[in-house]
C-alpha cells in the first residue's frame, strides 16, 4: 500500500503477515460496516469473543471522531480502516484526511469535549497501545495495537472446526 | 436499533436493542427526551440486555438523560448488560454514578422505594 507520507505514526519497522484496507464514506451508517471488517479481518487469529468485542468498541471510536471531529459531519470525506496482523500484535488504523488539529487545540478541548474524551480512555484501555497523529489542514491517523498470544504465521491454515 | 418504552408510574423502561453507536444516538435521544417530556419522567430504567455493543456516543445519550433527570432529582437504573458492555459503563464511570440492577423490577423497587403508587414526593 502506499504510504500517503502525509501521516506517518510510528512506522512498523516489522513486515506485517497480513494487511487488508477499506476506504469508506464519513457517515455515521458506515460505523458498523468498519467493525464487522475488522472484526472479520481479525478472525484468522484465535481471538476470543471479547477481545472482538473491544476492538470493534475502539473501531467505532477511531471512526466516529473522524467523523465527528476529523470531517465536522460532513457526510462525503474518505475515511480509511485498515487493518494489520504481525508476528505479536495486531494493528488497526484509522485515517482521515479532514481538518486535522494541534497538540494546543487537543489539550483545548471544546464541545464534545467529555465524549472524546471518554472515546480515547476506551481506546486506551481495550487496545496496549494508541498512537494519535494529526496537524491542522492534514487530517489525523490513529494507529492502534493490541498484543496478541503467538499471533498465526502466513499461510498456516485456518483451524476450522477442529 | 430497537427501541421499546413502557410507562412504570413515575418511571420510564426503555429496553434498547442491537449497537448503541453514533447511527443511532442522536435518534435515541429524542426518543427518550420525547418520552420523558410527555410522562414527567422521575427515573429512567435502561435494560442494556439485548445491547450488544454502545460506545462513546451512546454513553453520552446516557449520561444527558441522567444529568436531566438529576435536575429533579431522578436518577438511571441500569439492566442487565453483556460482559463487554458492562466493561465500557465501568471505565467511562457510568457505574460510579449508576447503578447496575439485576432485573427491570429490581431497578423500579430500587429507584423508587415507597412502591411507586404516587410516590411520596419527598424530593430530596
Amino acid at each position: 500500500m502506499t504510504d500517503s507520507g502525509r501521516l506517518t505514526a510510528a512506522p512498523s519497522a516489522t513486515k506485517a503477515l497480513n494487511e487488508m484496507t477499506i476506504s469508506l464514506l464519513s457517515q455515521p451508517v458506515n460505523l458498523g460496516l468498519a467493525r464487522v471488517a475488522v472484526a472479520a479481518f481479525f478472525s484468522q487469529l484465535d481471538l476470543v469473543l471479547s477481545e472482538l468485542e473491544e476492538i470493534k468498541v475502539a473501531v467505532s471510536e477511531a471512526v466516529s471522531n473522524a467523523i465527528l471531529h476529523g470531517y465536522g459531519r460532513q457526510p462525503d470525506r474518505w475515511i480509511e480502516v485498515s487493518a494489520a496482523v504481525y508476528p505479536d500484535w495486531l494493528e488497526i488504523a484509522v485515517e482521515d484526511r479532514g481538518y486535522g488539529f494541534s497538540g494546543d487545540d487537543q489539550a483545548a478541548g471544546g464541545d464534545g469535549e467529555e465524549e472524546g474524551g471518554m472515546g480515547f480512555a476506551l481506546m486506551r484501555s481495550f487496545m496496549d497501545e494508541v498512537v494519535l497523529v494529526s496537524a491542522p489542514g492534514q487530517g489525523t491517523r490513529v494507529v492502534m495495537r493490541k498484543k496478541v498470544r503467538g499471533a498465526v504465521a502466513p499461510g498456516k491454515p485456518i483451524a476450522g472446526n477442529c | 436499533m430497537i427501541l421499546q418504552l413502557e410507562d412504570k408510574g413515575r418511571s420510564l423502561v426503555a429496553r434498547l436493542n442491537g449497537e448503541i453507536d453514533l447511527q443511532v444516538a442522536d435518534a435515541l435521544r429524542t426518543a427518550l427526551d420525547r418520552a420523558m417530556g410527555e410522562k414527567g419522567t422521575r427515573n429512567l430504567v435502561l435494560n442494556l440486555s439485548s445491547v450488544s455493543l454502545i460506545d462513546s456516543s451512546g454513553l453520552g445519550v446516557i449520561l444527558g438523560r441522567y444529568r436531566r433527570l438529576l435536575q429533579n432529582g431522578g436518577r438511571v437504573g441500569l439492566v442487565g448488560p453483556g460482559p463487554t458492555v458492562k466493561r465500557v459503563l465501568e471505565l467511562s464511570g457510568l457505574l460510579r454514578i449508576m447503578r447496575e440492577y439485576a432485573s427491570e423490577g429490581e431497578a423500579l423497587a430500587g429507584l423508587e422505594p415507597g412502591d411507586g403508587n404516587g410516590g411520596r414526593g419527598d424530593d430530596r
